[in-house]
Order: structure tokens, then sequence, then C-alpha cells
């Protein structure tokens, strides 16, 4: 066969005009910044937007990819932020001094007993048990066991609450607790792709948006294990924190840090995107239906790419929360940590990872950026209102002109849906004619 | 008997007030999903509008109730559901319809839906303000309380005036609506529509008036939802968000494309939040002589706390996903 496939020859190489434009004109507003707001500030902008770009190539490879909706972004973010925060900060002495740890792991492994009987009378119609009796007694023995469980949990994390506070951290280097936190994420993205990705793909959209708000909660409520509302503070930093060399100095090492853990991701997607994986992917997101013809394993593929998405949020969200250097479950809101990220992802060009970089930091800029100008807008308005018709502006002006945010967020994602479906930097997909 | 009020109280009224509204809502949802195959995420922000509107409307005219001797709020809803659905129909008109003429997958569009909840909700804040407001500008809200007619009993079963026109008004909506789509030219013309698209045009049905129409349904159920919700609570703008959910979850367990099923849902759904948050230990009170002691020492037998009310829909959205996709009673596996 003396035939090249075209498909797997390179792109022709051209002079990529839009992307040196598009980023000299980035790398201008973020100078521009630099000038105005001062370096401190400035740094701080570019780490937490390296850290969204983190939590924007997870979403471009699960929606630019694979074509999978995931609403609850914020959810990952928030278990990354937690598990950096448990891993790091230092050991509770009065909890680990206490009897309450070998209580807690007797109420852990008697959940986990629990969960084995369960899951073992589920079994029970190979024992020859009828199938309908079976299902009775699985349901029944889980109502029982799940209330004994929980009550026990609840007296033990009461006895935490009063006696210790909360069970504090583990002290461990600060990059345990991303990777693990990355891990988490990944599981939970795990058990909601078990259970969606085979059905229509809102379904998906729906259970994210679901889990994340359940995660929120239980980390908002479990004041023994979160402190709950009273937050955590300060988490520790993977490198010398602002107290020892300065602000800038130290945020200018965190942002080599994730500078670094970007570059690794981005190396490591284009090998993917570009490798017969990466190509099945696509053939499965273009047409589903000769992918498997062509026998391949939708779902099994499906699930692989949703879940190194969400330990990709898992990973950025850690990274998010220990700059941050306080946890606060109150601070996760769908606003900032799902449609921010999402609107950096159709934006930059989903599928396209350079463009999803340039999305993140781009949109970040704007969005911190469009704080004061909001207020700025809104002044003018209630002097206009004011000095023409006489209004009288309502007291709270500051908080409502924050919410024309909200509303530009969402007239920038159905403009881009609309009219630049494909983002600034489309996705290059060769097609052969 | 002071137990079994407690219970009716707190289980069956409440499960009835929020079953009927996730109802309401949920008929609009699936309505939306069998005409244009898409997961309508800016319904519950349709909800909040309509009762937003209510909320302006009363605050204009606030003796508007006192003539028939109804609450100002529920004389002015035909009002604001007439300009809901006229929002939603403008709402499809401005961004849903150009996206449905590109050809896209349903899922853009869910997104898309998206970009208009948060335009939405934007709005809603910019002219309320984040706080909760009470729908009752100017009349006041009637409580009975009945006192049942047993030795002994010294709790009464109370009800508000809301609750009772939130049950009249869901039972009038859903047989409306089964009127509506069983007798009616353009009722069947809908599911004829929502059955085979292409077959349903290429018999002479107007799919765009078809589209129309039922977002002219789904906007004014989502007024009616929303308004019924601030009635029974207070208006607040983030009243929504937290209702999507359960909503879309009576919608699925229902079986998409069934609005009796989506009833059926929302009740399933708002019963089965309220039964997982009670107490079930205040029942055992009266028998503690005759039980074991170590069932009657068990403090709190609620399954989930109030603070993880959000667990039970996305349970039973999980449950039914998993067990029967096509909902309760068969809807389209679409």
């Amino acid at each position: 066969m003396e035939t090249r496939r075209t498909d797997i020859v390179a792109t022709p190489s051209r002079l990529p005009l839009r992307e040196i434009l598009l980023f000299l004109a980035l790398l201008a507003a973020v100078l521009g910044v630099y000038a105005a707001m001062g370096s401190a500030y400035s740094t701080r902008m570019l780490v937490e937007a390296s850290c969204y770009a983190i939590l924007a190539l997870g979403l471009t490879i699960q929606w630019g990819y694979a074509g999978q909706f995931n609403a609850g972004v914020m959810g990952f973010v928030a278990l990354g932020g937690f598990s950096a925060m448990f891993f790091s900060i230092p050991v509770n002495e009065a909890f680990w001094g206490s009897e309450l740890p070998g209580e807690l792991g007797l109420v852990l492994l008697a959940m986990l007993a629990a969960i084995l009987v369960v899951l073992g009378a589920t079994r029970l119609d190979r024992l020859g048990v009828p199938k309908r009796l079976r299902t009775v007694i699985a349901v029944v023995l889980g109502v029982v066991l799940y209330l004994v469980v929980i009550n026990a949990l609840r007296d033990v994390t009461d006895q935490i609450e009063s006696q210790a506070g909360f069970i504090g951290g583990l002290g461990l280097p600060v990059g345990v607790g991303w990777i693990v936190g990355g891990a988490l994420a990944g599981a939970v993205g795990f058990f909601i792709g078990r259970v969606c990705l085979g059905l229509r793909s809102d379904y998906l959209a729906i259970a994210t948006l679901g889990i994340a708000e359940i995660i929120k909660a239980f980390l908002k409520n479990s004041d023994w294990l979160t402190r709950g509302t009273a937050t955590v503070s300060p988490l520790p930093w993977p490198v010398p924190g602002p107290a020892e060399v300065g602000f800038t100095l130290a945020r200018a090492m965190y942002l080599s840090v994730t500078a670094v853990m970007i570059a690794v991701i981005f190396f490591l997607l284009s090998r993917a995107y570009h490798a017969p994986w990466g190509r099945m992917i696509r053939a499965i997101r273009d047409n589903e239906l000769s992918a498997a013809a062509m026998g391949k394993d939708i779902n099994r593929r499906r699930l692989e790419i949703f879940v190194l998405g969400c330990i990709l949020m898992g990973i950025g969200g850690a990274a998010l929360g220990s700059f941050n250097s306080m946890f606060d479950p109150q601070g996760y809101l769908p606003l900032n940590h799902t449609f921010l990220v999402l609107v950096m992802v159709i934006l930059g060009g989903p599928g396209n990872n350079l463009g999803t970089i340039f999305g993140a930091v781009a949109v970040y800029l704007i969005w911190i950026m469009s704080e004061p100008l909001a207020l700025f807008v809104m002044e003018l308005v209630v002097a206009f209102g004011e000095g023409t018709f006489g209004w009288e502006a309502p007291t709270n002006m500051d908080s409502r002109a924050l919410q024309a945010r909200v509303f530009v967020i969402g007239l920038l994602i159905t403009l881009v849906l609309r009219f630049a479906p494909k983002g600034l930097l489309p996705e290059k997909v060769r097609h052969v004619a | 008997m002071n137990e079994l009020v407690f219970f009716i109280n707190n289980v069956v009224i409440a499960g009835s007030v929020t079953g009927s509204i996730y109802a309401i809502g949920a008929v609009g949802v699936t309505l939306i999903f069998s005409i244009m195959r898409f997961a309508h995420f800016a319904h519950g922000d349709m909800m909040t509008f309509g009762a937003f509107m209510v909320l302006l409307l009363a605050s204009a005219f606030p003796g508007a109730g006192a003539a028939f001797g109804v609450p100002a709020a529920l004389v002015l809803l035909p009002v604001a559901m007439a300009l809901t659905a006229l929002l939603a129909v403008g709402i499809d008109r401005a961004f849903y319809k150009p996206l449905r003429a590109h050809g896209v997958k349903p899922i853009v569009l869910v997104i898309g839906s998206l970009g208009v909840t948060l335009m939405l909700q934007g709005l809603i804040r910019l002219f309320s303000g984040t706080g909760g407001q009470s729908l009752y500008v100017d009349d006041r809200k009637e409580i009975f309380r009945l006192a049942l007619p047993f030795e002994g009993v010294r709790v009464p079963v109370v009800i508000t005036e809301p609750q009772l026109w939130l049950f009249g008004i869901t039972l009038v909506t859903v047989v409306g609506l089964h009127l509506f789509l069983t007798r009616s030219r353009l009722g069947k013309a809908m599911r004829a529509m929502s059955d085979n698209p292409d077959l349903a045009q290429a018999s002479g049905i107007n799919t765009n008036t078809i589209v129309a129409v039922t977002w002219v349904i789904a906007g004014g159920l989502a007024a009616i939802a929303g308004t019924l919700l601030s009635l029974d609570v207070t208006f607040k703008p983030d009243l929504s968000f937290f209702l999507l959910l359960p909503i879309f979850a009576a919608a699925i367990v229902g079986g998409v494309g069934h609005p009796f099923g989506a009833v059926a849902g929302g009740f399933v759904v708002g019963f089965a939040e309220t039964l997982a948050v009670f107490n079930w230990s205040v029942l055992l009170r009266p028998f503690r002589d005759s039980l074991p002691e170590w069932l009657t020492q068990a403090g709190n037998l609620a399954f989930v706390g109030t603070e993880y009310k959000i667990v039970v829909p996305f349970f039973i959205l999980v449950v039914i996903l998993v067990w029967r996709p096509t909902g309760i009673f068969k809807g389209k596996v679409i």
C-alpha cells in the first residue's frame, strides 16, 4: 500500500498568525494590568488565571474532545480544594490525642462492612433466592444499616466537634493533597459517569449540576471535617510564602509551579490528542454510530475521558485552594467556578488546548477587571438617573452592580454559541476531500 | 394522636405543597423536552421571573385583591403568566431558534439555556436586589388551624391560605392541560410532534406554531409555579436554582414527554424529600413502652438532615437512571 494516509500526516505548517496576534494582544493587556495595578496584584491575578487554565483544560477535553457537558465543575474544584486543605494543614493534637480517632475508624469500618453486606445481598439470587425477594432483602438491609451507621457517625462527629473542634489535617507536603484531590474528583467523576454516560448527554449535565451542590452542602455542613462556615486558614504553599520572601516573589514562585503543571498537562494532552486514542475519541464525538460500527467501546472511552477531565479539575481546584490560603466551602459558587470556566472554554476554542489557555487568561482578566468597571458604570447610571429623572437610588447599589456581571457572562455564553461556536481559536480538524 | 398530627403537618401537607410545585414545574420541563428535545435549564429562572412580575404588579396595584376578596398576587397572576409566556417566546426567538436553525446538537441548546439562566438571574437581581420579599404586599396571609375532634389532641392541623390555593390551582392546571392535549387540535398536534417531528411536519402541522405554543404553555406554568412557591414562602431571586434538580428528577422519574408522569414524578420527589427529612422517632414515641430499648433510644431517625435535602432528588435521579432510564411511565429514550 503506497497511498499515504492523509489523516495521519501533519497539517501543512503555516504561520499561526491568528494565534500570534491573539497572544500578543493578551500579553499587552497583562502588561497593561501590571502597569496600572502594581506587580503583587497582577501576579496574583496571573496565578489564579493559571489555576483556572487547568480547570479549563479539564473541561475542554470533556466538552471539546468528547462532547460531554459537565455543569458541575464547582463540585470537583471544591473537592480538590478540600483535599489540599486536609492533607497540608498541621495535625490537630486535641483530636489525635483522644480516643476519638479509634471511634471514627470503627464507624468507617462499619460503613464499609455495611456496604459490603448490602452488595452481597444484591447477589443473593446466585444462591437461588428469588429475584423479587432478593430486591426486598437488599432494600430493607440497606435502609436499616444506613440508619444504624449514620446514627453512629452522627454521635462520633458530634463528639469530635465538641471535644476537638475538627479533626485537623495530616501535615503532609502540599503536593500529596493536590494529587489526592485529583484522585477524589476522578472517583466522583467515575461514579457519575457510570450512571449517566450511556444515556443522553442532557442527563450528564443535570447529574453533574446536582453532585456539585451536594459536594458543596457536604463540605459546608461537615463541621467536624472542614470546620464548615468557620473556614480553615492559612493553608501552606508548596513554595515559600509571602511572609518569608514578600508578596510578589512568593506569588511569582507559585506561578512558576502552576505554569510547569500547565506545560506538562498541555504536552501530555497534545500527545494523547494526536495518538490513536485521541482520534478514536474524536471519531466517537463526531459520529457515534459509525464509531460503534467500527467496534469501538463507546461508553468505556467516554468514561475514560470524563474521569480524566474530572481529575484535572480536582488538581486545578487544589492548586486554587492552596493559593487562596483559606478553605471556605461557601466561597464555591456556580458562577465563579462553573460558568466562568465554561465561558473560558467556549470562547477560547473547545478542543484546542492553546485556545483554552488563551481563553482562561483572557476571560479571567476581563472578569477581574469588570468588577471596578461595573461599579463605575453603575455610579454613572445612578448619577444620570438622579440628575435627569430624580430617581432615588437603592442603598445596596454595589451588590447590585456586581449582579450585572452575571448578566454579561450569560450574554457572552449565548453570543459565542450563536456567532462563534468554535471559539476564537478553533480546533484544527483536517478534512480529507 | 399528637404525633399523628405532627406527621400530617410535616409530611402530608408539606409533601403535597412541594410536590405540587415540582409537578407544575416538571410539566413545563417535560413539554419542552419532548417538543424541542433539550433539557431547559432556564426553567427555574422563568419561574422566578413570573414571581417577580407578580411582585412588581402587586406593588403597583396593592388594592387589586380586595375587590375579589383574594390576595392581590392571585388576581394579577394571569397578567404575570402572559408576560412570562411572552418572555419565553421572546427568548426562544432570540436565542434558541438561531441555534436550532444551525442544526446544533441538543447539548449546545442546554448550554445556551444556561446562558439564558445567568442573564435572567442577573437581570432579576439587578432590579430586585438579593434579599427576600413577601408577595403579600397589602394583604394578610390567612392561617387555618383545624383542631381534630379527638381526645387529648392539643396540636391543630395547620394549613395556610396560599397552600389551599396551590392545591386548587394545581388541580385545575393539570385537568386543563389534559383536556388541551387530548381534545384540542393544537394539543393533538403537539403530541404528534413530540412522537415524531418529521412525520408531524410532513402531515401538514406547522411546527413553528407548535414550538411557540409550547413556550407559551411552559412560560405560563412556570409563572404559576414560581408565584405559588413565593406565596408559600417568600420571593427570593435565587429561589429557583435549587428547584432545578428536583424538577428535572421529577420529569425523568415520570418519563420524559409524559405530562401526567411529570405530575406523578413531582409528587414522588416532593414526598420523598419530606419523608427523608422527617424524624421517624416521633412516630415511635407513643409505643415507647412496648418497643425494645435500643430502638427508642435512637434519638434521630431522619434519613438525612434538612441541610442535605438536595441529596434526595439526586438519589432518586440516580436510581431511576440506573434502574429504568425511561421513567416509571415508559417515556421516550431520548
